[in-house]
């Protein structure tokens, strides 16, 4: 009797699920207009948000189609090396007679790969486990709590060169995955407050009483309210990407990809371009490349703080 | 005897060893009951830091090829013995099996760790992680508490006038400056200084923390003049890179105690607004910001390894990052086994401290 009921129960759960799902895909097209819709009225209300937003497209643009327009050729020339900005060469030559815009180009792709799939695990496992541990409660959230404290106090660049030094990287993925490790534990703690925090209002204690299903709950009440904070944690995980893994790349390890930013500030810094007054715009270009990046994601996340959070509104 | 007497005894007030007893008995329950949110973080703190222990153990037993063997081959070669004493040797010196199974090496392992043994070199002869500790700890606690403290006191006094002044031309500048400045990692800061002041201008010094020439270690001028000189660009690299944070959490901080009742009440009563700005703001402001300086501190020490190896600071940072380099696993496990120490003990304080200070805090946790 009380295994059929439990079947029963868990039934039921799955037809939720599955409802739920069907209703979802066949809203698909209307959800995709009008998150569309709401992410022109987001982006563009502010100027914080606008600035940041173009920089970072005009990166994207340049990671997918740059290699097509300016194709990049690691064929060496000797007599070529270290020459001073031309139209040949709008940032000049490396030490081995390579043109240094087109590196640059041709890395774009890889860095914000890397990016965007550590920021992709660390907003999957984050909101997942935030999400879990805020709504269960009980024993499981004081885990998954204990586990989160532990990832969030443990000094993780140590570990980051450990990992980069035992795991050998080859692809960007490897290189996210090393990076995602640590990046979610903040996240997660910052979601499981707010679900505590919006669990107790009244729609939501209104749905509970109304017998609605918890897939309802989680993703039609809940959602929407924290959607905003993991969009702009997105933003904030990318840019964390790009600084912890240039700073393993600095150190000699994971530079799998000759044109990474990051291996190109290597490659200069090995070949002492430190000494050079020719090396000035080799050292200088991959910086400022990784600094424009961290400058855009700032400006859009801070924007986007602006506009979604009520509280930091300006009158 | 003793004890049915004092049984008899009806008014045990009256007997003052029992009410004494007694005293202590809910003095010491008093005391565990009201620091109780000070056992749960060692608690916690304890667990983190036996987890660090165990992590970095696995790792270190994941990691490709036998150590024990060339390391052994390496000692027969050099001491003229046999490979099965060179190995007897071997996993003497470096405090590690690979034939045992895992929980007694890693029992092994502890046991080492309480007598204070944290490790071997594999590579230098008779170099242990206690030696390089010693010897480069100092350096990298000099300059990560000057920068830490110097960030703070510039970028807390920025941020406080900020929230003080909050429309026009200064405080544009001054959050354009901080977007800047927070946008750059600090590494990234430090090979821009190096390669100006250090390489290109030559007014300091590219690597070492002292100039070997000029002064020997003591406590005289010249060695401190000689130290400061070499820290200088470090210690800038690090507080062009954190005062933007300082100032932004300030200018939070004090924009919501501004908001406070008090301080219009001071302002009503015509307390000058110096006075207001250094007594009601800023002591307040301040209060939340505590947590964050240790935390800080645990960021800045647990980042050294790239800025350390930049700048060529012989700090427990580059020794770590060095080790990885050449791959001598058991130096690597045994900084890593202290930095965590570090950083986790700084992170209780950092909790404990701000919870004593303000009890909003205690309650809820």
């Amino acid at each position: 009797m009380a295994k059929n009921v439990s079947t029963n129960k868990f039934m039921d759960f799955l037809k939720q699920v599955k409802n739920g799902f069907i209703s979802f895909c066949k809203d698909l097209p209307e959800i995709c207009k009008k998150i569309l819709i709401k992410l022109k009225n987001i982006l563009f209300s502010n100027k914080k948000s606008i600035a940041g937003f173009i920089i970072i497209a005009i990166f994207i643009f340049i990671g997918i189609f740059g290699p097509l327009i300016w194709p990049y050729d690691p064929t060496v020339v000797y007599e070529n090396k270290l020459a001073y900005p031309s139209w040949e060469h709008p940032l000049g030559t490396d030490g081995i007679g390579r043109d240094i815009f087109r590196q640059l180009v041709a890395g774009t792709g890889d860095v914000l790969l890397i990016a965007f799939y550590t920021a992709a695990i660390t907003i999957v496992v984050g909101v997942t486990l935030g999400l879990i541990s805020g709504f269960v409660g009980g024993w499981l959230d004081k885990c998954i709590q204990i586990v989160t404290n532990v990832f969030l106090t443990i000094p993780s660049l140590p570990i980051f060169l450990i990992l980069a030094a035992l795991f050998t990287v080859q692809d960007a993925f490897g290189l996210a995955l090393i990076l995602s490790v640590f990046n979610w534990a903040g996240l997660c703690r910052a979601i499981r407050s707010q679900v505590i925090s919006i669990k107790e209002r009244d729609y939501i204690q209104i749905c509970n009483v109304m017998n609605m299903s918890k897939f309802h709950i989680i993703f039609k009440e809940v959602m929407p309210n924290v959607s905003s904070y993991i969009l702009i944690n997105f933003i904030v995980a990318m840019k964390n990407a790009i600084t912890s893994s240039v700073g393993i790349m600095l150190l000699g390890l994971a530079a799998f990809e000759p044109t990474n930013w990051g291996a190109i500030l290597i490659t200069a810094k090995d070949y002492g371009a430190l000494m050079l007054k020719e090396g000035f715009l080799w050292l200088l270009s991959p910086i400022a490349c990784i600094c424009l990046f961290q400058l855009g994601a700032i400006l859009l996340s801070n924007g986007l703080d602006e506009t979604l959070n009520p509280r930091l509104r300006r009158d | 005897m003793a004890t049915s007497n004092l049984n008899n005894n009806r008014p045990i007030q009256n007997n003052k060893f029992v009410y004494f007893c007694k005293k202590i008995w809910s003095g010491i329950t008093y005391f565990f009951y009201r620091y109780r949110f000070l056992w749960q973080r060692i608690g916690i703190a304890l667990i983190t830091l036996a987890l660090t222990t165990i992590l970095s153990f696995v790792l270190i037993r994941s990691m490709p090829g036998d150590i024990i063997e060339s390391y052994a081959r390496e000692l027969a070669a050099q001491r003229n013995i046999s490979i099965e004493e060179a190995t007897r040797l071997a996993v003497q010196i470096l405090n590690y099996d690979p034939n045992e199974n895992i929980f007694v090496s890693f029992g092994r392992y502890l046991s080492g760790l309480f007598q204070g043994n944290l490790g071997t070199s594999m590579y230098i002869d008779g170099l242990t992680v206690n030696e390089v500790i010693a010897k480069t700890l100092p350096w990298t606690l000099f300059v990560a508490t000057i920068a830490l403290v110097i960030s703070f006191f510039i970028g807390t006094a920025i941020g406080a006038r900020m929230a003080w002044k909050r429309k026009g031309a200064e405080e544009v500048i001054a959050s354009s400056l901080i977007v800047v400045t927070s946008s750059i990692p600090d590494y990234l800061i430090g090979i821009i200084l190096l390669y100006i002041f250090a390489y290109q201008l030559q007014l300091f010094p590219t690597n070492g923390a002292y100039d070997i020439m000029v002064a020997e270690p003591g406590f005289n001028f010249p060695f401190i003049w000689s130290c400061c000189y070499h820290a200088f660009l470090p210690i800038l690299a690090y507080v062009i890179a954190q005062i933007g944070g300082w100032a932004l959490s300030m200018k939070g901080s004090a924009v919501g105690v501004l908001g406070e009742d008090y301080i219009n009440a001071a302002r009503a009563r015509g307390i000058p607004s110096r006075i207001i700005r250094k007594k009601y703001l800023k002591r307040n402001a301040l209060l939340p910001l505590i947590t964050s300086l240790a935390l800080t501190f645990a960021l800045l020490f647990g980042g050294s390894p790239i800025m350390e190896s930049i700048f060529n600071y012989p700090g427990i940072g580059q020794q770590f990052s060095i080790c990885i380099g050449r791959r001598d696993y058991f130096m690597v496990q045994g900084i890593l086994f202290f930095i965590s120490v570090v950083v986790i003990f700084v992170n209780l304080i950092a909790d404990s401290i701000y919870s004593l200070i303000d009890p909003r805090i205690r309650r809820s946790a």
